[in-house]
């Protein structure tokens, strides 16, 4: 289990959450910007520090005085900007992690660098990767530490159309893939429905909401059938299907909203 | 009098040790000035910035008797058996170090400041230390201001007359360097030797100046 409450003011913003979410599979945060989902992300990985105690699969890592710094958790954590180290090549930047986490280029390096499709880019310079490709090596690098706990920062939000479609396959890849917990934040409705297997709604600093998304459809294969549907509907229609899928009025609305706001994407 | 080859080579040990003590002074010096949100780091800031605006004669004066035998910082000295530093090499090099220090200071503050907080973000969630994170990270990520910085260090502690003069005396073989030397030969109407000598400063100096700005040019290009 990932046991977190944080309580807190960070300038004009308060982050008020609780959470218990089991420690497996894609665990969404959704809601519209500003609505705190990457505080909570750096308050998981300890790079922002709110009032409030967390445990990550027995191990606590807050709690009261007790606060573990981000360099002892053993999480990655995949930045909005890829955050790759310039100075570095491809290679160095997927070894930075796992180096300090006392392995090396073995099986399981071989593994994720196929994964990613990272082979052919491990030689070059960070400066001469495109957009997505700086993406894919970011979420190497995180995986390539040896995390119990993956946190994603919108990854593909800074990416163009194309680009999206170029990464997303990986990270549902990745998704799928997964022998550890992912927190992954996006404001993007598809994208979450498509990759979680629960969604924490988020507004103004709390979760309104806990959704189930797998297994939330009749169908075999729920999630791929509720992406296409939100995919295809939106506004009414995409509330009366939330709700169909077992979502809350409340929770439908906020959907509708927060696609409305980000705009006709997919 | 001593040879000129002799005041070169004082000139260059003297801009050398200053480089040197001057970068293990101003990283850390530089790293907190960047880091630092508190006001008052501002304070700090200015005190490292002062000598810029500060007449050269104005820091000799306060640091020939601060490094005098009668000054109450060199009285643990003075137990040692050191009665003064002024007018010896130490007591220039601690002249030229708080001389240069803004020189130092800015090119490392500013180059820590664009690496910014996300590299060493994402060094910390890959398990590195703040030692490590600051050694394998922050420190090549800055690396041009480090160039910069002794470059700068190196070249104004060879340009520097007022307080080299105050402090140091211009002692033959002790304390005598090129812009002291400049000045004593012009002084003696050896104008001469006096062109020859301050041609050799310009042209190092248009030197160093033409590298730095290659350099910037270099660092600065737009990635593809």
């Amino acid at each position: 289990m990932i046991e977190a409450r944080f309580q807190g003011r960070l300038g004009g913003f308060t982050l008020d959450v609780s959470l218990s979410t089991p420690a497996s599979g894609v665990t969404v945060l959704f809601g519209p910007s500003g609505s705190g989902k990457t505080t909570l992300l750096r308050c998981l990985a300890g790079l922002t520090r709110l009032p409030g105690r967390l445990s990550v699969m027995g191990e606590t890592w807050q709690d009261g005085a007790v606060f573990m710094p981000p360099h002892r958790r053993r999480i990655g954590y995949v930045f909005q900007d890829a955050a790759l180290f310039e100075h570095l090549n491809v290679g160095g930047n997927l070894l930075y992690g796992r180096r300090r986490a006392g392995l090396g280029m073995d099986a399981e390096f071989d593994r994720v660098v196929a994964l990613l499709g990272l082979e052919p880019l491990l030689a070059r310079g960070v400066a001469k990767l495109s957009g997505g490709e700086r993406q894919r090596v970011a979420i190497g690098r995180a995986l390539l530490s040896d995390p119990r706990l993956l946190l994603m920062d919108e990854p593909l939000a800074s990416l163009d159309a194309d680009r999206k479609a170029e990464v997303a396959p990986y990270v549902e890849a990745l998704s799928r893939d997964a022998r550890i917990p992912i927190f992954y934040v996006t404001h993007d409705v598809t994208e979450a429905a498509r990759l979680g297997d629960r969604m924490l709604l988020m507004r103004e600093g709390r979760i309104v909401e806990t959704v189930a998304l797998r297994g939330a459809a009749p169908d075999a294969d729920a999630r791929a059938w509720l992406a296409r549907r939100l995919a295809q509907v939106g506004g009414d229609e995409l509330a009366a299907e939330l709700v169909l899928s077992g979502a809350s009025p409340t929770v439908a609305r906020l959907a509708v909203e927060a696609l409305r706001s980000s705009g006709p994407e997919a | 009098m001593s040879g000129l080859a002799d005041i070169l080579w004082l000139t260059l040990r003297l801009a050398g040790v200053t480089t040197l003590i001057l970068l293990l002074v101003a990283t850390p010096l530089a790293w907190w000035l960047a880091r630092s949100r508190a006001w008052w780091s501002e304070i700090v800031g200015a005190l490292v910035a002062l000598p810029i605006v500060l007449p050269p004669t104005v820091l000799g004066f306060y640091l020939l008797i601060a490094l005098g035998p009668h000054s109450v910082l060199m009285a643990p000295l003075q137990a040692l058996g050191v009665r003064t530093l002024a007018f010896t090499f130490t007591g220039l090099v601690i002249g030229s170090v708080i001389y240069s220090l803004p020189f130092a200071v800015q090119p490392l503050r500013n180059a820590f400041q664009a690496v910014g907080d996300r590299p060493l973000e994402a060094a910390a969630t890959l398990r590195a230390g703040p030692w490590d994170a600051f050694l394998t990270v922050a420190v090549p990520l800055a690396r041009p201001g480090f160039v910069v910085a002794a470059v700068l260090a190196f070249a104004h502690t060879v340009g520097e007359f007022g307080v080299v003069l105050m402090i140091g005396g211009g002692i033959p073989g002790e304390t005598e360097v090129l812009s002291i030397e400049i000045y004593r030969l012009v002084e003696a109407l050896e104008w001469g030797q006096a062109h020859l000598i301050a041609g050799g400063l310009l042209v190092f100096a248009f030197a160093v100046v033409l590298s730095l700005l290659l350099l910037d040019r270099r660092t600065a290009r737009p990635r593809p």
